[in-house]
């Protein structure tokens, strides 16, 4: 079996949470594997990221270089085609950041790609069969990678349980010198912080989330008045801030908000795994949706097949009268 | 500018309840409703309006058969001045790897400043623009939501990270961007415009044109290929209420009452 790198992500001295994922994703590639783990970055942090990941992985490299303070896919993918051995699995998590490496890492490799798998099924000397959602999950897929000439993989956040092992004494191996200088096409200048928004979707303990199925702009006052009775906040997912039908800091999802409710309406709300990524705390989520195939119907507590156009409308009415027969 | 789109024509998500075929090696295709993908739209939107302040033309070319001239045609009545369809039998079974492979060929048929793809499509691989960079040799970027000229050799560039953040970068000419959703709004097509453009000639380069190896290509290059689709059976899932909209209300109010979701 071919040797297992796991790329591992980190910031201000922080290893990311997919570090235990991978490894449990090469496990399961191969139950005897003993995964490395690929570190790329500058400074004692970095050395800090080493300590923390040489009780998970048995063998850490690690690539130290001024211009690799920060993650420059490019930078990254040529100084990890300096270090890697040949027929390589390299195992990447798909985020921004992999979505940027990956795929070119793949070409200059010479290495098949399956990209955001979220199980192995099935494993040989020379394939493997790994599941992968399309549309948008409506459906799953079984997909053969031959990976005789090595493969590179990216692994949906947070679809494999971390592997609990008792801690190793790994040891971490400076390939640094074998890098040598590093330049890019692309060169990074600055982040820019989210703007934060009139309403903070965040602090919310309800939210009346709207998505696709709230159909134009005019509609979102539905969902405000509904919000109204509820005492809740409006928050939506990525297709609502797309057509600009409300504001960049109302969504919730990995390129969006976190938030933690204590009751969630998805209204319209297909389910993307990037929406649900946003969704923390387990909170008790009732979907509504005309479409009985979406996938939010798999997470959700309740779930109920209606327009939310006919739907929540009713909804507020109703609530307005238990409220007015209360008030009496 | 000379800017190139990779376009795909996709059943649309929005608009489809996706469900498996009797045998399960593909979805149900009889009823769909095809579109462009979504994010490519606003690939071919954000190419237009880059001519419209620079000067320039805008060239859209998909991989795939007759059915795939709909797309082309509704991106040239938006205004691409050329639309491409690459088809050859040879190409059938193609992985990601293969597509990128048979968009390289066309490239290197013209002289292109900028290639911009969506950021994915409906398999959600949002692999094909960075493959095509690396074979190129071009700096790449995914998930760009802004781009401004700096000058006629580089771009500043915006990327979507976590939390709404945005990553910006300088990036040098010739590049491939993939584009994320919502980076502008796309103009609207009606009938008309796609009419006005039904005479248009579409260029259609096969296999030998543009010099792409048929091994390299097709299922024999394959080396990801899809087995069959499945629904899988994901834990519990939700309660589904059946009762009428009345009855739906009613429970839902007591149950998000007992969970401290009522005033």
């Amino acid at each position: 079996m071919a040797r297992i790198f796991a790329y591992i992500g980190h910031r201000n001295g922080i290893v990311d949470d997919s570090a235990m994922e991978l490894f449990a994703v090469a496990r399961k590639i191969d139950p005897a594997a003993s995964p490395t783990a690929l570190v790329t970055g500058w400074g004692a942090s970095l050395d800090t990221i080493c300590d923390a990941l040489r009780t998970t992985f048995p063998e850490v490299w690690k690539i130290a270089s001024e211009n690799l303070a920060y993650p420059n896919a490019e930078l990254i993918r040529k100084a990890l085609m300096k270090v890697l051995p040949p027929g390589s699995i390299v195992l990447v998590p798909h985020d921004h950041f992999g979505i940027d490496l990956a795929p070119g890492l793949s070409i200059k490799l010479n290495e098949a790609f399956v990209s955001d798998i979220l199980d192995v099924t099935e494993r040989s000397g020379t394939a493997m069969t790994v599941v992968r959602q399309e549309f948008g999950g409506q459906v799953s897929a079984h997909v053969r990678c031959d990976h005789s000439s090595g493969a590179v993989i990216t692994v949906r956040p947070g679809a494999f349980k971390p592997s609990s092992s008792a801690p190793l004494a790994g040891v971490v191996v400076d390939k640094s010198s074998e890098v040598g200088p590093l330049a890019a096409g692309r060169r990074y200048l600055q982040t820019v912080v989210a703007e934060a928004g009139e309403v903070d979707i965040t602090k919310h303990n309800v939210l009346v989330s709207i998505g696709r199925g709230i159909q134009e702009k005019d509609n979102v006052g539905i969902a405000q008045e509904l919000a109204d009775v509820l005492g809740a906040a409006v928050s939506c997912s990525r297709p609502v801030v797309d057509a600009k039908w409300l504001e960049k800091s109302r969504q919730v999802g990995s390129s969006g908000k976190t938030v933690k409710p204590k009751v969630y309406l998805a209204c319209g709300i297909s389910g993307a795994f990037q929406h649900l990524a946003g969704i923390k705390g387990n909170p008790f989520i009732i979907a509504i949706n005309k479409n009985p195939k979406a996938p939010i119907f798999q997470v959700a507590d309740i779930g109920i097949v209606d327009d939310i156009l006919e739907f929540l409308p009713e909804m507020t009415n109703k609530i307005r009268e238990m409220q007015s027969v209360s008030a009496k | 500018m000379e800017i190139l789109v990779c376009a795909r024509r996709v059943p649309d998500t929005s608009e489809n309840e996706i469900s498996l075929n009797s045998t399960g090696n593909d979805i149900e295709r009889d009823e769909l409703i095809y579109s462009v993908n979504e994010p490519d739209n606003y690939a071919v939107e954000e190419a237009l309006q880059i001519v419209a302040r620079v000067g320039g033309k805008v060239t859209v070319v998909t991989v795939g058969g007759e059915d795939d001239e709909e797309i082309l045609r509704r991106e040239m009545a938006m205004g691409a001045t050329h639309g491409v369809l690459i088809s050859d039998p040879a190409f059938a079974g193609s992985d990601g790897r293969g597509i990128a492979a048979i968009l390289k060929g066309f490239v290197a048929k013209g002289n292109y400043d900028l290639i911009l793809t969506g950021v994915q499509a409906e398999d959600g691989a949002a692999q094909v623009g960075g493959m095509l960079a690396a074979m190129l040799d071009y700096p790449f970027a995914s998930l760009v939501n802004s781009i401004e000229i700096l000058d006629g050799k580089k771009l500043k560039i915006s990327r979507e990270i976590e939390g709404g953040n945005r990553e910006i970068s300088e990036i040098d000419l010739p590049c491939v961007l993939s584009i994320q959703t919502g980076i502008n709004e796309p103009r609207y097509v009606g009938m008309r415009g796609i009419r006005a453009v039904a005479s248009v000639p579409i260029a259609t380069p096969d296999a030998a044109e543009l010099a792409v190896d048929p091994g390299s290509v097709g299922e024999v290059g394959a080396k990801v290929t899809r087995v069959d689709y499945f629904v899988p059976a994901l834990g519990k899932g939700a309660e589904m209420l059946s009762g009428s909209r009345e009855e739906n209300i009613d429970k839902v109010l007591e149950l998000m009452a007992a969970k401290g979701g009522l005033k």
